[in-house]
């Protein structure tokens, strides 16, 4: 008799009377847990439908259809104030993940550049970059933003005199104005930018095989998509003084620029640790095979380090960037219009649905999380090592 | 130990590229550290006690003199201060003692500091019986409000977030779900919405006209937030500790919570101290996030005092203090916390 059958046998014997008893007792372990579960649930709905009766509301989302009436000083997106509270929410998400983006980014390239100097052979780029870790880590990332915020409203000068920065850039107390691009008209831009993009395709299909299957594309065809990018761009938009303020270009309000700032510094301390700690994870002996084999100092970490050094960092890394996410929530303090800001304190006060205001909130922070967990364990099974 | 100008010659010049690194950074220290001592030190003022005394130019350190017990206990009345200094030294206290006591000790100290240690320290912060005074906790504030924030969370995080931790590995599959849905939720908002809620559902959610302290809404937001993550780390411990514990109790004839409190539970924690003390500081800075729902935290009152007529900007002043004061004390516990570590990986070593 095979090995299977027989525990297919023993499985299908009948419980011994322990066992049985036992899942008795599971069953009303369980059911009591769910009668105390459900009568607390019967309790709060109980008195939050009488509160809201007291106040002639009832809960709905109908709400959003309605108009708001109040503006929206910073939005990537059009917004009016004769706009409904359900764009506002798609005005102010988009804000929390411009934030967010752009901390991530930034705060990768920083983490990476201060855990890469703790390993450096060098004593005062290994001590600087450790004294500003532990200034960062050990202080409230509230309290930086603030800092940072309240310091460089103070220290930027007033619109009259803002600081010219290369490239038709104006850094004032009203933020940091930059020139936009202008697309041409006639609505070509949008095919000449697929154009240079399909250029570029067998480029980056070549460069992950990593070797030159495209021949003698390989100068040419950037070229040729950067070509077409400029040709789809009528004019630069520059800011210039008009008044007390500027026109033309886009701004970077500093409220903006004080939160991104403080996030990025503060997860950069955090993903310098993990980068250290997993490069310092990666067996000498790759470094030195490397170095025999005739690779830089900069071409071994690229090719040989860090490759390996990735698989160990992407769930710690995860989390970091699902925690600056999350921390987006602070701009509430600086009054950057992000999704607190906006949806649990002006539309809550404006409309005084409080319950609906905090359920989209949390529901949409959920959902945040669910899709950058989600993408890093896609990238996750994308690097790891692939076994036999 | 090597020669001076050999060390030197190998940390800080070892080729080219590096030694022109050594003498950019260095120059940038230079002109970075001259100009915060310059404002910090050279060109301050902390004499006096009112603005009129900063003329210098730099840092006016006289503002946070004048307003150093606003900043350490708020609006807590000065006579009765002293509890809170006894209230805060026996927290601390008796939580340091648990960490760094020998095995055989810490369960009883932990159950002091569980059991007997908040309701001293509750009924020496809000008075009332035997003949103190009673404070209303609108008048608390300052550092003393972020500590005890972190104390009460810390605390009532550990417990739920070991009945938690237990949970999420229960062989009943509702009480399982009910713990990873319970933890997943906390961890998946950012904590400024869950003290939001905790300010604007609570109220809702009571029954007709009874109403909760808004300090104690701030705890249990505080409280609920940290049992997560402190569940996750205790998991961590858990899983870390052998079947075979578990089953050598069992045949033993130990009861199953007599396994669970005497064998698997004091390894697995003293496995995870490091990792909750790191929580608690997380928690300890994150404090700070009440002052956008309406308490005067440190943050806040700092924030207060700078729209204080007198003292109009003195914003830089005021945050470099909290800077320097939530560094001390943050640092201070991961030095703590890293010296903990190093202990226990001494016994394992055994």
């Amino acid at each position: 008799m095979a090995l299977a059958d027989t525990a297919v046998l023993i499985a299908r014997q009948p419980a011994p009377r322990q066992q049985r008893r036992g899942s008795f007792r599971a069953f009303a372990w369980q059911g009591l847990f769910l009668c105390a579960l459900a009568l607390f649930a019967w309790f709060i709905i109980a008195n939050a439908s009488d509160n809201l009766a007291a106040r002639n509301m009832n809960f709905g989302f109908a709400f959003l259809s309605q108009r708001t009436g109040f503006d929206i000083p910073f939005h990537v997106v059009p917004w009016s104030t004769a706009d409904s509270y359900g764009r506002a929410l798609w005005v102010c998400l988009l804000n929390t993940l411009l934030a967010a983006a752009i901390g991530i980014v930034l705060g990768s390239l920083l983490g990476f550049l201060l855990g890469v100097m703790r390993l450096s052979a060098n004593w005062l780029a290994r001590s600087l970059s450790l004294a500003i870790i532990e200034i960062v880590r050990n202080t409230p990332q509230l309290l930086q933003i603030i800092f940072w915020y309240v310091v460089m409203i103070q220290a930027l000068p007033p619109p009259r005199n803002g600081l010219a920065l290369p490239g038709g850039m104006i850094l004032s107390v009203r933020g940091l104005n930059m020139p936009s691009i202008e697309m041409g008209t006639a609505g070509l831009w949008p095919f000449l930018l697929l154009v240079a993009a399909l250029c570029l395709v067998p480029v980056f299909r070549g460069l992950r095989r990593r070797h030159r299957a495209f021949g003698w594309a390989a100068p040419f065809l950037p070229a040729l998509a950067l070509v077409v990018v400029l040709l789809s761009v009528d004019h630069l938009d520059y800011p210039t003084l008009r008044g007390f303020n500027y026109v033309g270009g886009v701004v970077v309000p500093p409220e903006l620029i004080a939160l991104v700032g403080g996030l990025s510094l503060y997860m950069s301390a955090f993903v310098a640790e993990i980068v250290r700690a997993s490069l310092q994870g990666i067996a000498k002996g790759q470094r030195e095979a490397a170095s025999a084999l005739g690779l830089s100092g900069a071409q071994a970490l690229f090719l040989v380090i860090l490759p390996q050094a990735l698989r160990v960092m992407i769930p710690q890394l995860t989390n970091q960037y699902l925690n600056l996410t999350k921390s987006t929530s602070l701009g509430a303090a600086i009054a950057y219009p992000e999704l607190v800001q906006i949806y649990a304190g002006t539309v809550l006060n404006q409309t005084g649905r409080a319950l609906e205001t905090m359920f989209l909130v949390m529901i949409i922070f959920l959902g945040i999380n669910l899709v950058i967990s989600g993408f890093m364990a896609w990238y996750n099974a994308h690097v790891a090592i692939v076994e036999r | 130990m090597a020669p001076t100008h050999v060390w030197v010659k190998r940390n800080l010049f070892p080729s080219l590229s590096s030694g022109l690194l050594t003498l950019v950074l260095a120059g940038v220290i230079i002109v970075l550290v001259k100009a915060i001592f310059n404002w910090a030190v050279t060109d301050a003022t902390i004499s006096g006690t009112t603005r009129a005394a900063c003329d210098a130019g730099g840092a006016c350190w006289t503002f946070i003199k004048v307003r150093f017990d606003l900043f350490f206990y708020g609006r807590y009345p000065s006579p009765e201060r002293w509890r809170v200094d006894l209230a805060l030294a026996l927290v601390v206290g008796t939580t340091a003692a648990t960490l760094i006591a020998p095995p055989r000790w810490q369960g009883w100290l932990a159950l002091i500091l569980l059991g007997v240690v908040p309701a001293v320290a509750g009924i020496l912060l809000v008075g009332g019986l035997f003949g103190l005074a009673y404070i209303a906790t609108n008048l608390w504030g300052g550092l003393m409000l972020n500590v005890l924030l972190t104390a009460v969370a810390g605390g009532g995080g550990f417990i739920l977030g070991v009945f938690l931790a237990l949970g999420r590995r229960s062989k009943y599959p509702v009480i399982r779900l009910f713990s990873m849905l319970f933890i997943e939720l906390w961890r998946g908002v950012p904590l400024l919405t869950v003290l939001f809620m905790a300010m604007l559902l609570v109220p809702l959610f009571m029954p007709n006209g009874a109403t909760i302290d808004n300090l104690l809404r701030a705890m249990l937001a505080l409280t609920l937030f940290t049992a997560a993550y402190m569940a996750e780390i205790v998991r961590g411990g858990l899983q870390a500790i052998p079947r075979g514990q578990a089953e050598a109790a069992t045949a033993l004839g130990l009861r199953p919570w007599a396994i669970q409190s005497f064998i698997v539970m004091p390894q697995a924690l003293r496995l995870v101290i490091p990792g909750l003390v790191n929580t608690v500081i997380d928690l300890f800075k994150d404090t700070t996030l009440v002052s956008i729902v309406g308490l005067f935290d440190l943050l806040a009152v700092i924030t207060q005092a700078q729209k204080d007529q007198a003292w109009l900007g003195m914003a830089r002043e005021g945050y470099a203090f909290a800077v320097v004061v939530f560094f001390l004390c943050c640092f201070g516990m991961s030095l703590f916390s890293r010296r903990l570590e190093h202990r226990l990986n001494r016994h394992l070593r055994y």
